[in-house]
């Protein structure tokens, strides 16, 4: 038996914040009361006193590379940067070589993720065979295979028609497809916001417009189908107007955004660092204080890394050659953490967005402190400062604007079915 | 001075000022009989190109040459990018054979940035994608104060395809920051996103914006534009967007005209405007190759 | 604070110059063929001021230009900033002229060096002289001059600083302790 003691829980799924001890016994949580009010004969004992103590985070989307890509992250190396960053399960999206399309992949991810991840993998199914936006993919073997999720994340689905069927028939399986809301003939070429920012520098800009499009396209859809919709790493402004709208219609559409489009915006290319760029690209001021106040309304449902790591040989190169993508897993937690020194969000609040909000999307378990529930669980000094260093990292990928940031918050404990498995 | 000229962007007032005093003294040693002086002796400078350009390439190197320097040039289709060599390998690889300076003309923006951070010698931006090309720009600073005797309040009218011109760029930010003022005229197509943010005025009427303009830039038109949908068709665009004598008219007498070149006479400037008497275009070429000897005299000069 | 000291007035400098001037068309036997060069800056307004003598004395105008030996140094890329360029007017042509060329101060002649490179790439003078206002000793290199105005023997931590009314405002010799930093 573990038991957590006089840290302060702060659990979304119950409404919990205050002082709580936390009993773990066989993996699961036996047993929450106000600190102090339980026994600790016979526990192993983690004093978390100072410490914030929250369900292990759910990462509703990144990319762990594997199988195919190992040169940029692998599923060991993911899992264990996912721990670091006090995240216990992690979303995979399926553009990995070969795609996942094929319950085959799944399984071998899963297995994979059995042998050597340190925390759980959930993988997202590839919506359209080999992600070409033709052909919907094995969705029920899929699902059978255990995939969370349908997307073709990283590559927009183009054809109207492919995106109306597949909402409609992954609702006899009840997965969410996560859209990537992109129209590639608007965005072709581009490698960062169109605005001010690029037309100074001369690149190729990626136009709002693209993302709102195809979020209009979507929401419209799903309001046809009755499919289920989860916006990924939603950008603009005018798309979280969107959403909000859809929402109060009653369309079923959730949505997400990541730390960085929550923290930087276009002026982080001015200097042309390629590891700034990424897709959707950073935008403008104006588009990060909307996508703060959709989180605060509940518009925006989820915060996910997009985590997306690279080899230096597609990030040390010329702009326009560079890989879109950053790695999110290590800075994410005190990114959010902002948010609750900027008094712009409840820790509460902010963490359902990493906690139970995915969980409920995705319908996996998690996310929750709840008596009888998973233990897994994260300890986290809020007022500990460090400097970003990539070479620190436990992924594999080094590609993030934030180097050198001075950060607030860090994990000191991860526990992962009521064993410590970081810290 | 600096290390490297990488944009105007980067440069005060007071270093473009002495850049142009440096070139007009330059211009005199072009004029003798020996063109040469020895203030270069034993610098190596590299002319690495990876976009065809006979003009700027020859104007470094010339300028390189008549300062006693000893240059060499790479392009794109001789060096190992054919062979699948990143840039920064390409720029370890030059540094190691310590060199001075760099000139690097590249297709892609902030390519020279790229390399400035990797390597010691100087690193010289003869134009990178659409985003800047400095040393053109301070040439025409130079026309235009030789022709007119300042630059301030001075209405520059630039006209073309704004979007992708790397010369309009460095020409907006170079004519602002000596206090000119500047208009940017082309098809809304053309004209990016938010170019009001660089302190210029937009028309999409060239007769009307050159009224009042003392000096006309116009840009050279890609003819591959057409086939990205930027406008219908090159005899439209020649017809609404071309400089000739009878929109001319409407302008001051003393009006000047520059073009960066190459040409394309009848297209974007008639032949009658691109030789007659309001044009610039060869003091240009002139003075870009003073302005370049005086890019070299400060930053392979002076080092920290 | 520096000591600085008076060691020629307007009235030294042009009796001089004056003397200079006498001292040039004596040895070269008049004004033919005589070119004025002065280094840029104030061996021009010397320069100019010896012509405007010798046209008293004799008459006859000299052909009188300036010279910048800026690009010909030997300590370019030795200094933190680049010194700015001066003006060059080379009146040509200069085959088989006699050049005198003219400066405030003679030092190390590293200057004076520079000058002459610079000349030959105008053409072939028949012969090069040297006028100073002011010998400070301490040369570097093997250069003597023809016609001098002042010797003046001072130690390295001194400063020696000709003032012309062209570019100054006044008309004076200072010698100065060198500013420290």
């Amino acid at each position: 038996m573990i038991l957590i003691k006089d840290g302060r829980l702060i659990d979304p799924s119950q409404g919990l914040d205050g002082e709580y001890d936390i009993l773990i016994r066989e993996g699961r949580v036996e047993k929450i009361g106000p600190r102090g009010s339980i026994g600790v004969e016979g526990c192993e004992v983690i004093e978390a006193e100072g410490l914030w103590v929250i369900p292990g985070m759910i990462d509703m989307h990144c990319h762990l590379r594997e199988p195919g890509y190992e040169y940029k992250e692998t599923i060991r190396t993911g899992t264990l940067a996912g721990l670091a960053g006090g995240f216990t399960a992690l979303v995979a999206m399926a553009n990995t070589d070969p795609v996942n399309d094929d319950a085959s992949v799944t399984r071998y991810i899963l297995e994979k993720a059995e042998k050597e991840g340190m925390c759980r993998v959930c993988p997202v199914g590839a919506l359209t065979r080999g992600m070409k936006g033709e052909n919907l993919s094995d969705i029920g073997e899929l699902r059978e295979a255990g995939v969370v999720a349908l997307s073709d994340d990283g590559r927009p689905v183009a054809r109207s028609e492919i995106m109306r069927r597949g909402l409609e028939y992954a609702k006899a399986f009840d997965l969410p497809i996560i859209s990537h809301c992109e129209d590639p003939d608007l965005s072709k070429g581009g490698v960062m916001n169109e605005g001010r920012v690029s037309t100074l520098l001369g690149l190729k800009g990626i136009p709002s417009i693209s993302e709102v499009i195809m979020i209009a396209r979507d929401i419209a859809l799903a309001g046809f189908t009755g499919g289920r919709l989860h916006i990924a790493h939603v950008s603009t402004r005018e798309g979280v107007q969107l959403i909000r709208e859809a929402k109060a219609k009653g369309i079923e559409v959730t949505a997400e955004v990541t730390p960085h489009h929550l923290t930087l915006t276009e002026e982080a290319l001015k200097d042309f660092d390629t590891n700034a760029k990424v897709n959707p690209p950073l935008r403008t001021e104006e588009d990060r204080e909307a996508l703060i106040e959709g989180l605060k309304d509940g518009t925006i449902d989820v915060i996910a890394t997009d985590h997306a790591p690279h080899s230096p040989v597609e990030k040390e190169v010329e702009m326009d050659l560079a890989a879109f993508g950053m790695v999110g897993l290590e800075t994410a937690l005190p990114l959010m953490l902002r948010l609750v020194e900027e008094g712009v969000l409840e820790p509460l609040s902010l963490f359902e967005k990493v906690t139970v909000n995915p969980a409920r999307i995705l319908g996996i378990e998690g996310g929750s402190l709840r008596q009888g529930s998973r233990a897994d669980a994260v300890l986290i000094d809020p007022g500990k400062e460090w400097v970003v260093d990539p070479s620190l990292f436990h992924s594999r990928g080094r590609n993030t604007p934030f180097k050198g940031w001075k950060m607030k918050g860090k994990v000191v404990k991860t526990i992962l079915e009521g064993k410590v498995v970081y810290g | 001075m600096r290390k490297d000229l990488l944009g105007i962007k980067d440069l005060s007032s007071r270093e473009i000022e002495v850049l142009l005093e440096t070139a007009e003294r330059f211009k005199e040693v072009s004029e003798r009989e020996i063109k040469k002086v020895p203030t270069l002796r034993g610098k190596t400078i590299i002319n690495l190109f990876y976009e065809p350009s006979t003009r700027t390439r020859t104007s470094f190197e010339i300028a390189a040459k008549r300062m006693s320097a000893d240059t060499i040039n790479i392009s794109a289709s001789s060096s190992s990018v054919v062979k699948g060599e990143t840039l920064l390998d390409t720029a370890r690889n030059l540094e190691a054979m310590n060199p001075d300076a760099v000139v690097i003309r590249h297709p892609f923006p902030g390519a020279p940035h790229m390399i400035a951070k990797e390597i010691k010698a100087s690193v010289i931006n003869g134009g990178d994608g659409a985003h800047e090309h400095p040393s053109q720009a301070l040439s025409d600073l130079l026309t235009v104060k030789e022709k007119k005797g300042r630059i301030e309040g001075l209405l520059i009218v630039i006209a073309g395809d704004i979007a992708h011109s790397r010369v309009a760029r460095s020409n907006i930010l170079a004519f602002k920051k000596m206090g000119a003022v500047v208009r940017v005229v082309g098809p809304p197509t053309l004209i990016p996103y938010g170019i009001e943010d660089m302190g210029v005025e937009v028309s999409y009427d060239l007769g009307e914006a050159i009224k009042d303009a003392d000096v006309i830039m116009m840009l050279r038109i890609q003819l591959e534009r057409q086939k990205g949908g930027f406008f219908p068709s090159l005899r439209e665009y020649s017809a609404l967007y071309g400089l000739n004598l009878e929109k001319l008219k409407s302008a001051r007498r003393d009006v000047v005209i520059l073009h960066p070149g190459p040409i394309n006479r009848g297209i974007e400037i008639a032949p009658e405007v691109a030789d007659g008497p309001y044009s610039l275009i060869l003091n240009q070429v002139t003075n870009g190759l003073a302005v370049r000897m005086a890019i070299f005299y400060h930053l392979l000069g002076g080092k920290e | 604070m520096a000591r600085a000291r008076i060691i020629m007035d307007g009235r030294d400098i042009e009796r001089t110059l004056t003397r200079l001037s006498h001292e040039i068309l004596e040895r070269n036997k008049g004004a033919e063929d005589l070119v004025l060069l002065g280094i840029a800056t104030r061996g021009r307004f010397l320069a100019m001021r010896i012509r405007d003598k010798i046209k008293e004395i004799e008459g006859i105008e000299v052909p009188f230009g300036v010279i910048d030996p800026t690009l010909y140094r030997d300590d370019i890329g030795r200094t933190t900033t680049q010194p700015p360029l001066k003006e060059m007017e080379i009146p040509l042509p200069i085959d088989d002229k006699k050049v005198i060329l003219v400066d405030d101060v003679l030092y190390t002649g590293r200057t004076v060096r520079a000058a002459m490179d610079a000349l030959m790439d105008f053409g072939r003078p028949k012969l090069i002289q040297l006028a100073v206002l002011i010998d400070r000793g301490h040369r570097e290199l093997p250069i003597r001059p023809d016609f001098v105005g002042k010797n003046i023997p001072t130690s390295l931590s001194e400063e020696v600083r000709v003032h012309l009314k062209e570019c100054d405002g006044v008309d004076e010799v200072v010698l100065k302790e060198r500013d420290e930093g």
